[in-house]
């Protein structure tokens, strides 16, 4: 009996310490941190007050939720309309070539996101790649402006972030049992109305999984706006950054993040209520 | 039965890959009856019933429903439907939604939909069940919606694609008898697909016994189990011995032959046979007599096994010369294994057939 | 027919926006010149070059050990966790439960600064080793995760045959689980070896001055350009993972076509 007692240690004390130190701990900090303020050289006054809170509502602040929010909202948008028709292209291949294609989205996974977000810069830029082909295919007289704008930024989101979209559409649209589309046909729907009717609601989890793992990272990621957006344009992940890193204003940083974290979990909540299951984000 | 062709197929053929899963195959369906095509799995026959529906293009031959060709007419606008074999119940919509699915696809006025549709319900006996999902359905229930989803469409021909396997024994037999019961009394076509024979032999005005993308034999159920074509159909349908035999002469209204090495019997045929011919005969297990008491004209053997049934008892009786003999009896005396007994056949009920 | 050719032109483009960036990265790696800007020649010199850099070449050693270490500690933590969830009761076992999916849901940015403030507020000074338990903190939810899903109700059958043959616990966890958990601990750990690889945020914030890793020390030169033996070593960093990655493909659908025989 004691070795069962040792052998059940093993098994749950890792998970115990792991989850009250690394997830829970950081995270009641960062709540309580967001109910302090800042001295003006970065120091912590433990204060209780909900300032930060309401700063977020300053017209400034609402203005990068609310571009930020866009750039996410488009992001998520073009990649739906990308992943559909990809996966249902592909919907009837055999197991072999699918297996083959979602392998070969993964790749480009396996070399750092900022490299590859790098590789946009030797495309876009005034003499870049596009560019020089654009004027050279007489396309265009004068280089366009395909970066340090949100256009790049959202090439860089989308190209970033499309796999997260790509996989889960791919393998709930691949999961569709192929009677319930001749069932429909039989009963007279046409292919806009089996895509209504049958393939959404079929899908429905698929996308919102990918939509969450599209959204919640294109708010977030500054490293894109950093590099494709020239630093013109803030999105909510700069602006956490910019808190922690150079206005050293953490309060602020930390009121921002518990706010990011409350939409996140009512994002997830619809995500559980469309049927989405838990063990299903973020895989691949 | 009217003789009014619902469903007519022309020489048709499909090739999968190219190899010809069906080739030149034609077949006349009547309206009203209840045909079934009956065969081990891939035969072809569901590629049939798919060509019927339109879920799969024939690559050559016609296809005429009510007269009218539809070789190619879209799935989408036969006035055709189809059970699948797992009913393919969308699996988002209610009961009441999923009937009401072909409906809506057509744009039948709201109104009408909600009489046809609990009508339907009605029909299958589902009142009651309109809103739950198919997932809190039983098979037999989730039979029923997939029965009502085709029929509330009002379709010329009804298609069943193994429609009742999925279910199990009791509830199949039940489903068997009221799918009967319904195709009666709604007058629709039915085209139902099965490997199973009984259900096939229980149900059907017509059998269709198809094997490698042929008809092998089309009649009523009496007469494929009474006067198998040939052997493949005396073998796959019910239990049959299928003996050797040589044709010794010509008599009479039939053949005198010779088979389990000496035994001479006359059987009576309306086919020719040669004098000298090596042809079977089949019998079936509850067509021979068995007794432990010798009579006129009748064979020792040995039972080497005996298995009671409840309303029979199956038994193996070795013949020397090493042929086994499937035996079903209805008498009620007490057969043990290895006891002599002695078998006698019935000579209208042997059927000899060529090889 | 000309619906075929639309439809596999659009696959092939979303495979071109997806390779792109990559092709181009590969392309300039064999450029002469010293930039990313105009090609030169083609040149190999870029790749003898990545020796001389030891900042690259120490930023992408980092990045080894980072990966490394933490892909094996979480695998070790989120297998036997995952087994430990689903074997025992023990307090706090339900919220847990829904506790491990944050790390995989909340935005990168929140778990980087939330996992700085508690190091501050520990005083733990930053440094590769910070990076490494932070990618363990974000990891170990996916090995979990992963590995979870392998063991289903089947498997409790297995293990109460086990015991009823007279097995220990630990034997049952050797003989029984282990080969049942074994491909979910394989794409756990797989997967978090890439996030760990791809991971720009968290180490972002988590690294103490001296402990670049490769994203890290390409962000900081981005400004004054990338040089062409970054390239380099990217390129010879996709060659190795694509020839692993096409293996494993081949033997998976091997398995998959014996599978159908």
């Amino acid at each position: 009996m004691k070795n069962n007692k040792i052998f059940k240690t093993i098994f749950t004390l890792p998970i115990l310490v792991y989850t009250f130190i690394l997830i829970v701990l950081p995270l009641l900090y960062i709540l309580f941190l967001s109910f302090c303020t800042s001295d003006s050289y970065g120091g912590i006054i433990y204060e209780f007050t909900f300032s930060n809170y309401i700063k977020i509502f300053d017209l400034t602040y609402l203005k990068i939720l609310f571009k930020s929010a866009l750039i996410g909202v488009i992001t998520t948008i073009i990649c739906i309309l990308i992943s559909y028709p990809f996966a249902l292209i592909l919907r009837r291949k055999s197991a072999h070539i699918q297996n083959l294609v979602t392998k070969l989205i993964m790749i480009p996974f396996l070399t750092n996101s900022l490299i590859r977000t790098y590789g946009w810069i030797i495309l876009l830029r005034k003499n870049g790649i596009i560019n020089n082909g654009l004027i050279m295919g007489g396309l265009t007289s004068s280089p366009l402006n395909l970066m340090y704008n949100r256009f790049g930024i959202v090439v860089g989101m989308v190209y970033t972030l499309l796999p997260f979209m790509l996989l889960p559409i791919c393998s709930s649209v691949f999961e569709i049992n192929n009677d319930l589309i001749e069932a429909a046909k039989d009963l007279g729907a046409k292919p806009l109305q089996i895509f209504r009717k049958i393939i959404i609601p079929e899908t429905i989890s698929g996308v919102f999984n990918g939509s969450l793992m599209v959204f919640i990272p294109a708010i977030g990621y500054f490293f894109i706006t950093d590099i494709l957006g020239g630093g013109k344009i803030m999105i909510i992940g700069n602006l956490i950054k910019n808190q922690f890193l150079t206005a050293r204003n953490w309060p602020f940083g930390s009121a921002i993040s518990i706010f990011l974290i409350i939409i996140t979990f009512l994002l997830v909540k619809l995500y559980k209520r469309l049927g989405g299951k838990m063990d299903d984000l973020g895989g691949f | 039965m009217k003789d009014n062709v619902i469903v007519k197929l022309e020489n048709v053929s499909k090739k999968f890959d190219d190899k010809y899963v069906i080739k030149n195959f034609s077949l006349d369906i009547y309206e009203g009856e209840f045909i079934t095509l009956l065969g081990s799995s891939g035969c072809g026959k569901t590629t049939v019933l798919r060509m019927i529906s339109g879920l799969e293009n024939v690559t050559s031959g016609k296809v005429y429903i009510d007269s009218k060709d539809v070789t190619n007419v879209d799935a989408t606008k036969r006035e055709v439907n189809t059970i699948f074999q797992n009913f393919a119940l969308f699996p988002k919509m209610t009961v009441k939604e999923n009937v009401a699915f072909g409906l809506r696809m057509k744009k039948v006025e709201e109104k009408e939909i909600e009489k046809k549709v609990s009508f339907a319900i009605d029909l299958v006996k589902l009142k009651g069940y309109e809103n739950r999902y198919p997932h809190d359905l039983s098979g037999g229930q989730q039979q029923r919606v997939a029965i009502a989803r085709g029929i509330v469409m009002n379709p010329k021909v009804l298609l069943l694609d193994e429609s009742l396997c999925s279910l199990d024994l009791k509830l199949r037999k039940s489903m068997q008898i009221e799918l009967k019961k319904l195709q009666k009394k709604l007058g629709i076509t039915f085209i139902y697909v099965t490997h199973a024979q009984d259900e096939a032999l229980s149900m059907s005005d017509r059998i269709a016994i198809i094997n490698k993308g042929d008809i092998v034999q089309l009649d009523t159920p009496e007469n494929i189990y009474n006067h198998p074509k040939n052997v493949f159909v005396a073998d796959f349908i019910g239990e049959a011995n299928i003996i050797p035999a040589k044709v010794i002469k010509k008599i009479d209204g039939g053949i005198n032959v010779k088979m389990l090495e000496n035994f001479l019997i006359d059987i009576k045929t309306e086919e020719e046979f040669e004098k000298g011919e090596d042809i079977k005969v089949v019998v079936r297990p509850e067509d021979i007599a068995v007794s432990k008491n010798e009579l006129v004209g009748s064979i020792k053997g040995v039972i080497i096994d005996s298995t009671y049934s409840g309303n029979s008892t199956n038994l193996i009786i070795d013949i020397p010369g090493d042929f086994d003999i499937k035996v079903s009896t209805t008498d009620e005396s007490k057969f043990r294994e290895n006891e002599n007994v002695y078998i006698k056949f019935d000579s209208n009920k042997i059927v000899p057939l060529r090889k | 027919m000309k619906g075929k050719y639309s439809k596999l032109l659009f696959i092939i483009l979303v495979f071109i926006f997806l390779y792109l960036p990559i092709g181009v990265l590969i392309a300039y790696s064999f450029n002469s010149g010293s930039t990313n800007l105009i090609f030169e020649d083609f040149s190999f010199k870029w790749y003898l070059n990545i020796i001389k850099n030891t900042d690259l070449v120490n930023a992408f050693l980092n990045t080894l050990l980072v990966a490394v270490t933490s892909t094996v500690i979480s695998t070790v933590i989120g297998t036997i966790s995952a087994y430990g969830l689903y074997k025992f009761d023990f307090p706090f076992k339900k919220l847990i439960n829904s506790l491990i999916y944050i790390p995989i849901v909340i935005p990168e940015i929140v778990l980087g600064i939330s996992l700085l403030s508690v190091y501050t507020l520990m005083k733990l000074e930053l440094s590769i080793y910070s990076i490494i338990v932070s990618h363990i903190a974000f990891s170990i939810p996916y090995v979990i995760v992963s590995v979870k899903t392998t063991l289903t109700s089947q498997t409790i059958t297995y293990e109460e045959a086990a015991k009823d043959l007279g097995a220990s616990n630990y034997s049952i966890f050797k003989k029984i689980i282990m080969p049942i958990i074994t491909p979910g601990i394989v794409s756990g750990a797989t997967l978090v070896f890439t996030l760990s690889l791809d991971d720009v945020v968290i180490s972002y914030f988590t690294a103490g001055p001296g402990s670049n890793t490769l994203p890290l020390y390409i962000y900081s030169i981005m400004k004054s350009g990338i040089t062409p033996d970054v390239n380099a070593l990217t390129s010879i960093l996709l060659l190795v993972t694509f020839v692993i990655l096409i293996t494993l493909t081949i033997v998976q659908s091997r398995k998959i076509r014996k599978e159908a025989l």
